[in-house]
């Protein structure tokens, strides 16, 4: 075991004694994780990757942006023509932004189909929740710094949500804004934003995995195992070959974005300089922050509206707690899977209307929509899972019929979803 | 399970069939599509095109519409049009740029070098508004990724002048084209047969002065689109091969848990 690990070298047992890095270093390697995860579980290392991507290539663009609103735009055309391989640069920067957010998205859906975040991982997962809030406001803000008009005015549209709280509203779009409207004073505060969120959310991901590592990885049958012990591997080389192969399937999505369909996810208007006297038709934020949009418009509210889409991040938080199932994965709850993929199709269509102008038919699937997103969690999983008649689990990853089954061809490796 | 995916692949494409006619009903008259040189994968520019674009753009657009991100120089790089040494620098000596201040204090004009930004007709954006009564010729630097549909965008509206139809009303200074928002565009038909001579003899007709002009103004927007598509198909390549072999890799090393089965 890890914890009484000593460095063959002197001077290794010499270091490892002041300052246990060796140690650290030998845990990562053994790390007992179990045999059974699928592909699903690939998602943490690509993220980390992605993490590390952004920062990289951030802190390279921040050597030749220039933060000021007169400048901004042309500083961001010099990287594309004049920097050496500037645009690859920023071609991957702001795809690697979406890609982020496609691996974040496929990464808590797993987590809430496989019960991830339930006891005794709760801070696991509300760890990893504050590291979404503060992606969002990353690229959001990140987004703002081209100073195109979806920049411009994106901008305008989400500080000014701020304007939704009583009293003290109005004096808080100022103070955010640093001036009377989004002006240079508000671009030079959000570059220096993107530049440290991206770190602290790195401080939190240290954290994400400290906490993992305590109980260590849930499973796709959601069963506690004995570690280490048949069921499970050592982190080195099994699940490192492992998420390295889906790492690089995930590169080569990736580099199809950057280097075959650079600006399908942006929107053309940011190719135009920022201009507060000409508001574009549509206002619409990237792709990855459309479900919220479309649940802030389908409120005829705007200070409801507000309310519904922090709601609809923060009572992700609560879920471990909403969720009282006695068993963790999805795998063996019939009903509740129905009402899992009905979640999935749901945020697709909130994704789908926050895209569209909020009228009509749009307006009506954002509703119904934004209604089903909190029954789901308010009313759905409660519920059921005081009710749901589920199916018997297996006790052990390799012995499951040794174990009692009454289903034995439950275990079955083959089946898709195990 | 598979039940289940099947359901869920069902609802789904209900769900957008349904969206999607609701935008079809709505959506605008369908642009042409050309069939660019530049695009797939292995894309590149045709460099006659960028030559003859080039020609168009400055002897016809640039009457109005500035291109302030692109310099001379960028007319001889490869992946451009990719005119000669001497061929860029008599472009570069035809205009007149300001510069200064001298040692006097003023300001003079010198013939512009490749490396001078491409000379604006107008010394500011209101200037350039108040001449083309109000409405503000936008800098061509970046405008097929400005606008939806790029090229193709840029091409239809090129090719999109027509009499307007009965009883459709048009203010003065404003002319009908059916590729425009609200079918109304400030700018008149900026092409018209013969209006360029091309040098190297190919027929000047609307359509070509079009696609090549397009073609240009698609090179402006993204320098480096040839060297972007060469690299990516190395990368692709690469990251095929690698993973590949990770693969066979990831199947030996795990087929020792495999068979303690």
């Amino acid at each position: 075991m890890s914890e009484n690990y000593v460095p063959s070298s002197k001077f290794g047992k010499w270091f490892n004694d002041r300052l246990p890095l060796l140690t650290l270093s030998k845990h990562l390697t053994d790390y007992p994780t179990p045999k059974n995860l699928n592909y699903w579980w690939t998602f943490g290392g690509i993220l980390t990757f992605c993490l590390i991507s952004q920062i990289i290539t951030g802190i390279v663009l921040g050597m030749h942006y220039v933060a000021h609103a007169d400048m901004a735009f042309n500083s961001i055309e010099h990287i594309m023509r004049d920097v050496n391989y500037g645009w690859l640069i920023r071609y991957i920067h702001s795809n690697g932004a979406s890609m982020f957010f496609l691996a974040v998205y496929i990464h808590i859906f797993r987590s809430l189909f496989y019960g991830s975040y339930r006891s005794p991982r709760e801070i696991i997962w509300i760890l990893g929740m504050l590291i979404y809030l503060l992606m969002m406001a990353t690229a959001f803000m990140g987004y703002v710094l081209p100073w195109g008009q979806m920049s411009f005015w994106g901008a305008t549209v989400i500080t000014n949500l701020f304007s939704a709280i009583p009293l003290v509203g109005e004096s808080i779009v100022t103070w955010l804004w640093g001036g009377y409207s989004v002006d240079n004073p508000t671009l030079t505060r959000f570059f220096s934003l993107h530049y440290l969120f991206p770190f602290l959310i790195l401080g939190l991901v240290v954290l994400h995995i400290w906490a993992l590592h305590v109980p260590g990885n849930n499973n796709p049958i959601g069963i506690d195992i004995k570690k280490p012990s048949k069921d499970t591997v050592p982190f080195h080389p099994y699940i490192t070959i492992k998420d390295l192969f889906a790492l690089l399937i995930f590169m080569i999505i990736f580099s199809g974005f950057i280097f075959f369909a650079p600006n399908i996810l942006g929107h053309s208007d940011n190719y135009i300089e920022a201009n507060p006297l000409v508001t574009p038709k549509h206002i619409v934020p990237e792709w990855y922050l459309l479900p919220f949009y479309a649940i802030l418009r389908a409120v005829p509210d705007k200070l409801g509206g507000v309310v519904l889409m922090l709601g609809s991040i923060f009572i992700l938080m609560a879920l471990p707690w909403l969720d009282s199932s006695k068993v963790r994965s999805t795998v063996f709850r019939p009903l509740y899977k129905k009402f899992f993929w009905l979640l999935v199709i749901d945020v697709l269509a909130l994704g789908y209307v926050g895209a569209m102008p909020a009228e009509g038919l749009y307006l009506l699937i954002a509703r119904v929509g934004t209604i089903y997103y909190f029954a789901h969690f308010l009313i759905v999983l409660p519920v059921l899972s005081r009710i749901e008649k589920t199916e018997p689990v297996p006790l052990s990853i390799s012995e499951p019929v040794l174990g009692g089954m009454l289903k034995p061809e439950m275990a079955r490796s083959d089946r898709k979803d195990v | 399970m598979c039940n289940l995916k099947a359901r869920f692949i069902i609802l789904s494409l209900i769900f957008f069939s349904i969206t999607f006619n609701q935008v079809k009903s709505e959506e605008k008259t369908k642009l042409l599509k050309v069939d660019w040189s530049f695009k797939g994968i292995t894309g590149k520019f045709d460099r006659s095109s960028l030559q003859r674009g080039y020609q168009v753009y400055t002897e016809v657009c640039a009457s109005c519409h500035s291109m302030n991100l692109v310099s001379y120089r960028n007319l001889g790089e490869p992946g451009g049009p990719e005119f000669s040494v001497d061929q860029v620098k008599a472009i570069a000596a035809n205009f007149e740029v300001e510069d200064g201040p001298n040692a006097d204090g003023d300001m003079f004009t010198r013939p512009g070098r490749p490396s001078d930004k491409f000379v604006s007709p107008y010394p500011n954006v209101q200037a350039a508004t108040a001449a083309n009564g109000g409405a503000y010729p936008p800098d061509m630097s970046v405008l097929v990724k400005a606008r939806k549909g790029g090229s193709d965008y840029i091409y239809s509206v090129l090719m999109g002048y027509e009499d307007p139809p009965a009883g459709f009303e048009l203010e003065d200074g404003v002319y009908y084209n059916k590729y425009m928002d609200g079918k109304k565009i400030k700018m008149s038909n900026p092409l018209s047969e013969g209006i360029v001579t091309y040098s190297d003899g190919t027929d000047a007709t609307e359509a070509q002065m079009a696609k090549d002009v397009t073609t240009f103004l698609t090179w402006t927007a993204e320098p480096h689109l040839e060297t972007r598509h060469k690299m990516g198909v190395k990368v692709l390549i690469f990251l095929t091969i690698f993973s590949l072999l990770v693969y066979l890799s990831m199947k030996r090393i795990w087929s020792r848990i495999d068979s303690e089965k």
